[in-house]
């Protein structure tokens, strides 16, 4: 009821998609929250590694030390640096977290446009494996693999991003399935057009925005599932910093260094944080159908 | 004969599975069910019908976007019924279509002049001058700037879409046009800006085009024959002035009296034949004669034969309507209801 | 005094992209027992200024101006509890697309008798009484079997007569109807509309009818509004708007038909040329000047206001009437 009078007054006005897009996004404060957050994350993990110095380093002299003007954020067991050690975490959580996504959307965007174009029992199978894969969640299936692949940090990323493959391929079916049946795609069936061309000529562009928002809200994810891994033994190993691996030392010392827990486990949840933050106003601007 | 003939269609059904197997209510729908139909070179055919009357399937089984269950579909005496998708593709330039909606024919993501290339890109003309030379003699031809080419389908009017549309069909110079319902989304003033349009090409290019269309007036303007459709079949069809001065289904009699006429005396001094009930749904077909459900002349006869679709009064005029005899013309439906209402006073 | 008075009615919706003048102005009376037809093409603000008579408008966003008055009574002074005890009882609303506005989930006789006992107090037998005789007068046939129907067991146009049969429910002075056959089939539209032609000859309900189709007007219509980018041009008798239109606006809809070239025996159909104006600004002229073929300097220096031109008939242009066109008649 209530659209009445703007759907009919609305589409008259004609303002360029982009500034439209930026005027929507800069108009919700958590958003750009979020998009701050994320930005900030990004420069500890590109630029931070460059100032703090080693993460290996070791100060005999000042072990579990507190911050100070010397050590930004203290020291742990081994008197090495806590905020190189967080630096150098970065970068593994960003590298974890947008690396495994990527994987997962490069194998998982082809397969769920096939089987949302093709349908027939293709889809069908596709489909049923993947709502079995589905029913494991995210974090155990994770475990899972990474126990079967053996604990480095390529095996965290590719555990991790055949986890998220099931949601990719089900989105981009989705996606695909609502696609296929509009007129432009049937106007390009035709031109004779082949159906990879129909698949990503016609079919992606258009699934983009809705891809993007899925990313976004993944990442958290694998930043999260890489810091689990890494805190259980399955993931990056000591001495290489990870903030999983410092949370699993900072629990010998919860008592007498209680910093060295805080600040991996504040990180993880601001950088978590941003992203879902970005993700909720990415998808609020770029794919408003979706609530 | 059929040589002549751009398209010729004979006994097109197409049925599908409508429902829910899980609820056990599936059953066939018969959307199309026997349509024969023929086009001659530079012909306008109109095929008209209410919803359900399975118009549009007609329009995408002719342009293979879906199957037929049966039939045969020759286009330039090759017949493309049942051709993968693959074999067809030699075929695609000769036939093109144009959708009702102007805002979900078009890819969002791509500029109009992309757009208006993509069947020559489709064909495998790689040379990007050529492309350009074609784009910028349909943007001409449709009565689009040169500038459109870099503006995205959002910055448009819904008339200036629909050009667009039209250019995009047209640029393959195909012989055959089918056009959905593609004045139905516009206002009257675009409207009659697009049937001028599509009247000017098919004069310039001299296509042949299926007008599928539910408004009559749309349909006697643009169309030399006319097809009306009822349940998934044709119940009449003959050249546009013989439809439109002697009706001979009762059907198309009703049709033309209920459709609005921008004359208040007219419309008001009408004698107007309002139909029985509504259309049955095409998954539980009446037997018989499909109209006769909603009839007003129907006998018994009408409930247990159904009507073959032939010409009693001319040679070129075909209906099915048992109630049509030769030397006695078209039953006047009207007749009936004068009746029926000195019956309740 | 008439029944239903709009005067000096502007709305504007606030968007993202600035101000959009839906409404810009616009003024007419409605008498009891007449349809009125407010007759424009999409984006004229024909639905805005119905909708703005029962305050159906989105309450955030809008602004709106000017008075409407319902029996001398001037609504959009009411607040919003009165507003909702005067809906459904002295105005209702019939809308394009009945399968969004009735409720799936209950018969449709149990949404008839819902309004009837909450405007009504009857209680629940007389007002399933009642039910049958609204399904009756809207001409559904076995009308106490269908009661128990649910709206997805109803074709089209039968969800339709039951929209209608709820809004007459309470015996409202006014109906807008707003495109009521426009998704309807042609032989069930010429139903839909016969109901509502009969409800003012037997109940004199004073309709509203918002529509694109002048096929519609001139079947129903007893008079008649254009509307042209947010104000009216012409206000007519049926016959009269027809038979001798004054606005070169009016005449380039009706001259536009394919029936009008049908009439006239060509193959081309007359255009109006270029397209109607964004509603951003309201500029003191007459809006639909630059595509006007008779448009002089005048037009363009000061708005035409809406004027009598013969008896009942009033125009907004300065150079109205069928004679100074070229035209062959």
């Amino acid at each position: 009821m209530s659209q009445v009078g703007l759907a009919t007054a609305a589409p008259v006005v004609r303002v360029s998609q982009g500034r439209r897009l930026r005027r929507r996004f800069l108009r919700r404060p958590m958003a750009v929250i979020g998009l701050v957050l994320v930005a900030a994350f990004v420069l500890l993990a590109l630029v931070g590694p460059l100032v703090s110095g080693d993460p290996l380093a070791q100060d005999f002299g000042a072990r579990l030390a507190p911050p100070s003007a010397h050590h930004l954020l203290g020291t742990d067991d081994l008197g090495r640096d806590v905020f190189a050690r967080i630096a150098h975490g970065a970068r593994v959580s960003l590298l974890a977290g947008v690396a495994s996504t990527a994987l997962a959307v490069v194998v998982g965007v082809p397969i769920g446009l096939g089987a949302g174009y093709f349908r027939g029992w293709l889809d069908s199978a596709i489909m049923r494996l993947n709502d079995v894969l589905l029913a494991f969640p995210f974090l155990i299936f994770a475990v899972g693999l990474a126990a079967i692949l053996g604990a480095s940090l390529r095996n965290v990323v590719l555990a991790l991003a055949i986890a998220q493959l099931p949601s990719v391929i089900r989105i981009t079916r989705g996606e695909a399935l609502v696609l296929r049946d509009q007129d432009f795609v049937s106007g390009a069936v035709a031109d004779g057009a082949r159906p990879i061309t129909i698949m990503f000529r016609y079919l992606l562009p258009n699934s983009l925005n809705a891809l993007i928002v899925q990313a976004t809200v993944a990442i958290p994810g694998a930043i999260i599932g890489e810091a689990a891994l890494s805190f259980l033994g399955l993931g990056v190993q000591p001495p290489t910093p990870s903030w999983g691996v410092m949370l699993t030392t900072a629990q010998q010392f919860l008592a007498q260094a209680p910093q060295l827990a805080i600040f991996p486990g504040l990180m993880i949840a601001l950088a978590t944080l941003g992203f879902n933050l970005l993700g909720d106003g990415l998808r609020d601007v770029l794919d408003p159908r979706s609530h | 004969m059929s040589a002549e003939n751009v398209l010729t269609v004979r006994g097109l059904t197409k049925h599908y599975l409508g429902g829910s197997r899980l609820r056990g209510t599936q059953h066939v729908v018969r959307a199309v069910d026997g349509v024969d139909l023929r086009i001659a070179a530079g012909e306008i055919l109109g095929l008209v019908g209410e919803s359900g009357s399975g118009k549009s399937t007609v329009g995408r089984c002719v342009t293979r976007l879906t199957t037929p269950t049966s039939g045969t579909i020759e286009l330039l005496g090759k017949d493309i019924s049942r051709r993968s998708q693959r074999q067809l593709r030699p075929l695609r330039r000769e036939v093109h279509i144009v959708f009702q909606d102007p805002y979900s024919s078009l890819n969002p993501r791509m500029t109009i002049g992309e757009i208006i290339a993509e069947p020559l890109r489709q064909q495998g003309i790689r040379s990007r001058r050529e492309r350009d030379l074609g784009v910028a003699e349909m943007l001409e031809r449709t009565g689009l700037r040169q500038e459109m080419r870099t503006r995205y389908p959002h910055e448009l009017s819904g008339g200036q879409r629909q050009r667009v549309a039209l250019a995009r069909a047209l640029i393959r110079r195909p012989r055959l046009v089918v056009a959905d319902e593609p004045v139905s989304a516009l206002d009257v003033s675009v409207q009659a800006s697009i049937l001028n349009l599509l009247l000017e090409l098919q004069r310039d290019l001299g296509f042949s085009c299926l007008f599928i269309s539910h408004d009559l007036s749309v349909v006697e303007f643009i169309s030399d024959r006319i097809a009306v459709m009822y349940l998934g079949r044709i119940v009449e069809t003959t050249s546009r002035e013989r439809l439109f001065r002697e009706p001979q289904h009762p059907y198309t009699q009703a049709l033309l009296s209920a459709a609005p006429v921008p004359d208040p005396a007219l419309a008001r001094g009408r004698e107007r034949v309002i139909l029985r009930g509504d259309l049955p749904s095409a998954a539980a077909m009446p037997a018989g004669c499909r109209f006769h459900t909603r009839c007003p002349v129907a006998v018994d006869r009408c409930r247990t034969d159904d009507p073959a679709l032939v010409g009693v009064t001319a040679p070129d005029h075909l209906v099915a309507c048992h109630l049509v005899e030769p030397g006695r013309g078209a039953p006047d439906i009207t007749a009936v209801r004068r009746a029926d209402a000195d019956h309740s006073t | 005094m008439s029944l239903l008075e709009v005067e000096d009615l502007r709305v504007t919706f606030t968007t993202e992209d600035g101000p959009v003048l839906a409404v810009k102005r616009m003024s007419f009376a409605l008498e009891s027992g007449e349809i009125l037809a407010l007759v424009g093409e999409s984006g004229c603000g024909k639905s805005v200024t119905a909708m703005s008579i029962p305050r159906l408008l989105p309450t955030s966003g809008v602004e709106i101006e000017g008075a409407v008055r319902l029996g001398g009574r001037d609504l959009t002074a009411l607040a919003e509890r009165d507003l909702e005890a005067l809906r459904g009882k002295e105005i209702s609303v019939v809308f394009q697309e009945p399968m969004t506005s009735l409720n799936p989930a209950y018969t449709v006789g149990r949404q008839i008798v819902e309004v009837l006992r909450r405007h009504e107090r009857l209680n629940s037998r007389k007002a399933l009484d009642r039910a049958v005789e609204l399904l009756e007068l809207v001409g559904i046939p076995d009308a106490r079997r269908r009661c128990d129907s649910y709206p997805h067991q109803l074709s089209g146009g039968m969800r339709q007569r039951v929209m209608i049969a709820i809004g007459v429910a309470c015996n409202p002075k006014v109906l807008i109807a707003d495109e009521p056959t426009t998704a309807l089939d042609v032989t069930i539209q010429a139903g839909v509309l016969e109901v509502i032609a009969n409800l003012r000859d037997t109940l004199g309900t004073a309709v509203v009818l918002i529509t694109h189709d002048l096929g519609v007007v001139a079947k129903v219509a007893d008079r008649v509004v254009v509307m042209y980018a947010g104000r009216s041009v012409e206000e007519a008798p049926v016959d009269s708007l027809f038979a001798a239109p004054q606005h070169p606006y009016t005449m380039g809809l009706i001259d536009a038909l394919p029936s009008s070239a049908l009439l006239r025996g060509t193959r081309r159909l007359e255009e109006i040329p270029g397209m109607v104006p964004p509603p951003t600004s309201d500029p003191d002229e007459c809006e639909f000047a630059a595509r006007c073929p008779r448009a002089s300097a005048r037009c363009t220096s000061a708005r035409p206001a809406l004027k009598v031109s013969e008896a009942e008939h009033r125009v907004a242009c300065y150079h109205p009437g069928r004679k100074e066109v070229g035209r062959v008649s």
